[in-house]
């Protein structure tokens, strides 16, 4: 246990030092959110109807950006052969690294959420749905993420394979994101509905992806 | 002959070479008479002729997935039983899959432009086919990043477990969120709701397809093996020549060790 609390611990502080990256995932965040606008036109309404969908795109797209850093830093400086090595379970250090990663990229885009919703007129239950979808959503895609991730390093392709092999399997979780933040917003559907299914696929995720990113470790690293 | 004894590519090799003819013959003759009974299925009182489109889009649509199913079974065969001929056979199916998918998304835009008077439509099967076809093209993309194909069996398996394990989910979530087309008419429960007429030429042409789709994997197969053999002798060639000018000799151990991966 002590084990994998020093391995959260230590990821989590090498992803917020110096050359960390992290935090860069939430200026794309906002980079990506601004670009809307200009694509789309500055009209209030629209982008006040369109704004659930737009957030969710953002952090999906941020979240894909950071998840090349989960694997490869480790791969490079060797510490992921120890890892993989280690008495502790392939599984759960992949889970700690996972959640470790969670909390240092995808934490900081549900904090940036308000402000980004402010820019794209949402009203404060919008935002609050939004927020609570990205949540409860954004773990799944980190945990489905790291598969890709786990494949993309052993192959020593990172960046477009990635990207090609994660997003389909992302799609439930945007589905049903955007589907509870616009059953909050505007109905006519309950938000428990789809909010319950988004958990579910968070918390499945959260069991499958360690097994596969582990399997493709052990098969995969030479 | 059991599939260990298969396990052996040589033997493999010399059983389809008997095979194969005889099966590219019935599957010839099966198409001919699906496609000949399907000419003559009488018109719908709807969809006047073009519901003969059917015949060759619903098998495509029923192979894309089955096909799938092929290579989560060669992916356990990699990972599991380490079987050398499955992630031969996991190879070979995925262009084969993409070809049926893609067949599947084009039959059906030819036959939702005159039904639905349009050739696309986000409609929750449409959509959840055209994920299908994208997950296809990933795995593609995948085996042909790596170079060395043991390494990208095993993370094209990992990645077709994955992807059988999603399918359904993706299925279910795009159900969810929008749908148009028709839902099943011949596998539900009590009994098919399609006409006699309609249902034996799609019977006979999901059979032909099937077999179709055996032997394109088999053919493709053989070639993967010979393919291997191909590059291992090469390898061997080229070791064998830088070896001698270097230091005369020694490189008969790594080469009889690729002869033997392969």
């Amino acid at each position: 246990m002590s084990a994998l609390g020093a391995l959260i611990r230590r990821d989590i502080r090498i992803a917020l030092r110096v050359g960390g990256g992290a935090l860069i995932g939430v200026l794309f965040f906002l980079t990506v959110t601004v670009l809307m606008p200009f694509a789309v036109g500055p009209d209030l309404a629209l982008l006040s109807r369109l704004g659930p969908a737009i957030l969710w795109l953002g952090a999906l797209l941020a979240s894909l950006l950071t998840l090349d850093r989960l694997f490869t830093a480790d791969h490079d400086d060797g510490s992921l052969d120890l890892i993989v090595m280690s008495r502790t379970p392939l599984e759960l250090a992949c889970a700690a690294k996972a959640l470790a990663h969670w909390i240092a990229a995808g934490l900081p885009l549900i904090i940036a959420t308000p402000v980004l919703g402010l820019l794209l007129n949402l009203d404060g239950t919008a935002t609050l749905a939004v927020a609570a979808t990205l949540l409860a959503g954004t773990p799944a895609l980190t945990f489905t993420g790291m598969i890709g991730a786990a494949l993309a390093v052993t192959l020593h392709r990172g960046g477009l394979l990635l990207a090609v092999l994660v997003l389909p399997l992302s799609i439930p979780v945007l589905i049903f994101g955007v589907a509870a933040s616009q059953a909050a917003i505007s109905g006519p559907l309950p938000f428990g509905t789809p909010f319950s299914i988004l958990c579910a696929l968070s918390l499945a995720s959260l069991v499958i992806g360690p097994f596969a990113a582990a399997a493709s470790l052990r098969h995969g690293l030479d | 002959m059991t599939l260990t004894d298969l396990a052996n590519p040589t033997k493999f090799l010399a059983l389809t070479a008997r095979i194969l003819p005889g099966l590219a013959g019935v599957t010839v003759i099966l198409l001919a008479i699906g496609l000949y009974q399907s000419a003559m299925a009488p018109d719908d009182y709807q969809q006047g002729a073009t519901v003969k489109i059917m015949f060759i889009h619903v098998p495509n649509a029923w192979l894309s997935m089955f096909v799938w199913g092929v290579m989560s079974v060669a992916a356990l065969g990699t990972l599991v039983w380490r079987h050398p001929l499955a992630d031969v056979a996991a190879k070979a199916a995925a262009p084969i899959g993409a070809a049926f998918t893609f067949l599947a998304l084009v039959t059906g835009s030819l036959w939702g432009r005159p039904m639905w008077g349009t050739y696309w439509e986000w409609d929750a099967r449409l959509t959840s086919v055209l994920i299908l076809f994208l997950m296809y093209l990933g795995l593609m993309a995948l085996w042909r990043a790596v170079e060395d194909p043991s390494r990208a069996a095993r993370a094209a398996a990992v990645l077709t477990l994955v992807g059988a394990i999603n399918i359904p989910i993706i299925k279910f979530s795009v159900d969810w969120w929008n749908t148009l087309h028709q839902p099943a008419s011949v596998f539900r429960a009590g009994g098919p709701t399609l006409d006699k007429a309609f249902l034996w030429p799609l019977l006979v042409m999901a059979i032909a397809f099937s077999l179709l789709f055996i032997t394109l994997h088999l053919a493709a197969m053989r070639n993967e093996i010979l393919r291997r053999r191909v590059r291992s002798l090469q390898m061997m060639q080229a070791s064998r020549v830088s070896f001698t000018s270097e230091t005369g000799g020694g490189s008969q151990a790594t080469a009889s060790n690729e002869i033997g991966a392969a």
